[in-house]
């Protein structure tokens, strides 16, 4: 199965449905297991659908393959989003999610790539992952391969020094094969970005050290597929995503007490019925 | 004349690019200390210099493992193994990658640049990490050696390289058995076990025990992790006694995991020498070797010590 295929055949209303529909198997997942990270598994759930339903080249029945692109879920805390996508494409099993966290489940908490198929890299020690892409990306240069290597990041974990290591090296050594998408919803554990650690403006600190800057509206898969899809040459691409933390369900939405708490029944019923999905 | 570990690691990474094209080498801007310029020279197009960053330059080069690559990752011993702990933890260890580091400028021999830039805490943090091997070559031959065999393993290894000129003590029909100590000279009474540059005062040591009638044997534990259990019991089970040698903390590294091996399971009497749980200071290595007992007479004198405990 080639996703790519898949996804031409899935227009406008269809995605929106999906959207529904993966947002109520995230859900599902976090609720089951009482555990994981909804605010920030719902923000960033359109970035994962505009690489992996609109441009992302992988296959779910050969997840290894060379030229895939790669998928680098650096806030791996979002791993619910990305399972939920993975199983949809057909990496494995959908009843595989309700075991989510559990012992015998390939599923971890933060994504494995010994354990999952489809995940590329094992990421949750935030400002790992895209530094690993930086090494994935320069190594498909090195190997003179044109696929790409898609990193997502959370705003938080732009307080990582390792994220400007990761960013000084990319444009240092002109990563064109680099997308660095931002889910930028402007909350995290303890609070609002600004009330934590504020960082400023991140597309002018990407700008500054040399990327090609993008911003959309981060839950317009459209817009995120335009951007990811604009020439970019000699420069890595950063795009930032204005998202909602908990976006979808009225409660959670910019809520930082979302972040990593599962949803009790009355907070679970009344969340799949906003969704209209079973 | 010898010459240092660290230009016998630089050569064998250019010797082992001539052979394999899938070796790359990454450097945080010390390429010309930890010799990397080896490679470097001959291979420019398979060099990558991350400047200081040494995190970023341990995941990246988990990413070249991830891609198929072979990287060797090198710097100093404390910036790879310390500045960069959680990255080798969690994007090299974690994930099995399979990423060379080869790490120079270890323990106190690095000598005048003093405690700030001396490693005496390496092997321990790098002992606790799951999939890791750990080698400590004691010579430029072994330092070819280990590197050769590194990789041949499909797996993160972590070659601890020392900065000074040293001679020779092994040759080249010694064996270098990954996990397997060389006992290099038998004994009964006494089994020194070093690792690294003290094998050569070991040595040393077993030389002046003779003239006393002390019958020491000499162990080179070249492999840290996984240890030679059998080696040790072996030597537990033949000798009165075994002192531990190492360039590095006595907390976490060579002492320590023999005494793992033989808690719980031999009565034999044991002594650890090594850097006393403090930091290294500025000075000539051979005056810190003495300043931290990391000397034959200091060695002698444990040995004598502890023989003479076990014979009351």
């Amino acid at each position: 199965m080639k996703n790519i295929a898949l996804v031409e055949k899935m227009n406008d209303i269809e995605l929106g449905e999906k959207s529904l529909q993966l947002r109520g198997d995230i859900l599902k997942m976090l609720y089951k297991c009482q555990s994981g990270h909804p605010g920030g598994s719902l923000s960033c759930l359109e970035i994962l659908m505009a690489i992996y339903y609109k441009t992302a080249n992988v296959k779910a029945d050969d997840p290894g393959f060379e030229q895939r692109d790669r998928v680098v879920l650096s806030k791996g805390h979002a791993s619910p989003a990305l399972y939920a996508i993975l199983a949809d494409l057909g990496f494995f099993d959908k009843a595989d999610l309700m075991n989510l966290r559990q012992i015998d489940s390939h599923l971890q908490g933060h994504p494995d790539m010994n354990k999952t198929p489809g995940v590329d890299v094992s990421t949750g020690s935030l400002g790992q992952g895209i530094s690993v892409a930086i090494g994935l990306a320069l190594a498909a240069k090195h190997k003179k391969e044109s696929y790409r290597v898609f990193t997502i990041i959370g705003d938080g974990e732009m307080q990582e020094g390792l994220v400007w290591e990761a960013a000084m090296a990319a444009a240092h050594y002109k990563l064109d094969n680099l997308i660095v998408l931002l889910d930028y919803n402007g909350l995290q554990i303890d609070g609002s970005n600004e009330e934590v650690m504020s960082v400023g403006e991140p597309t002018e600190k990407f700008e500054a050290f040399g990327f090609e800057c993008f911003e959309v509206d981060g839950h317009d898969i459209n817009a995120i597929t335009q951007a990811i899809n604009e020439p970019c040459i000699g420069k890595p691409k950063f795009i930032k995503c204005v998202t909602h933390k908990g976006n979808g369900i009225s409660f959670m939405a910019d809520q930082f007490g979302w972040h990593g708490k599962a949803p009790n029944k009355d907070e679970f019923e009344a969340a799949m019925l906003e969704l209209g999905v079973n | 004349m010898g010459k240092s570990l660290r230009v016998a690691y630089g050569e064998t990474l250019k010797v082992l690019g001539d052979n394999n094209d899938k070796i790359v080498v990454l450097d945080a801007d010390l390429a010309h200390a930890t010799m990397t310029n080896m490679f470097k020279e001959s291979y420019p197009d398979r060099f990558y210099n991350f400047g200081v960053a040494e995190a970023n330059m341990m995941c990246a080069a988990a990413g070249f493992a991830h891609s198929g690559l072979i990287p060797f990752v090198s710097t100093f011993a404390l910036f790879g193994t310390g500045r960069a702990y959680e990255q080798i933890r969690n994007s090299i260890s974690y994930t099995n990658a399979n990423v060379k580091m080869g790490l120079s400028h270890s323990g106190l021999s690095v000598g005048e640049d003093g405690g700030s830039h001396q490693s005496i805490e390496d092997i321990a943090l790098m002992r606790v990490l799951p999939n890791m091997t750990i080698f400590v070559p004691c010579d430029p031959i072994e330092t070819r050696k280990a590197t050769e065999a590194a990789m041949l393993i499909n797996g993160p290894v972590y070659i601890r390289v020392a900065r000074p000129v040293c001679e020779e003590i092994t040759t080249e029909e010694t064996p270098f058995i990954p996990g397997k100590a060389n006992v290099m000279k038998d004994g009964k009474d006494v089994c020194i076990i070093a690792t690294g540059l003290m094998v050569a005062e070991a040595l040393e040591a077993a030389k002046l025990l003779k003239e006393d009638n002390i019958d020491a044997a000499v162990v080179n534990m070249h492999t840290i992790k996984p240890i030679d259990q059998d080696c040790i019991l072996k030597m537990a089970s033949q000798c009165k006694a075994i002192v531990s040698v190492e360039e590095h903390s006595v907390i976490g590294g060579l002492g320590s995991a023999i005494a793992e091996v033989i808690a719980g399971n031999s009565p034999v009497k044991f002594a650890r020498i090594g850097i006393q749980d403090k930091f290294g200071i500025s000075g000539k290595p051979k005056d810190l070797f003495e300043e931290y007992g990391l000397t034959a007479k200091n060695i002698t004198s444990k040995c004598k010590s502890l023989i003479g405990e076990s014979e009351k």
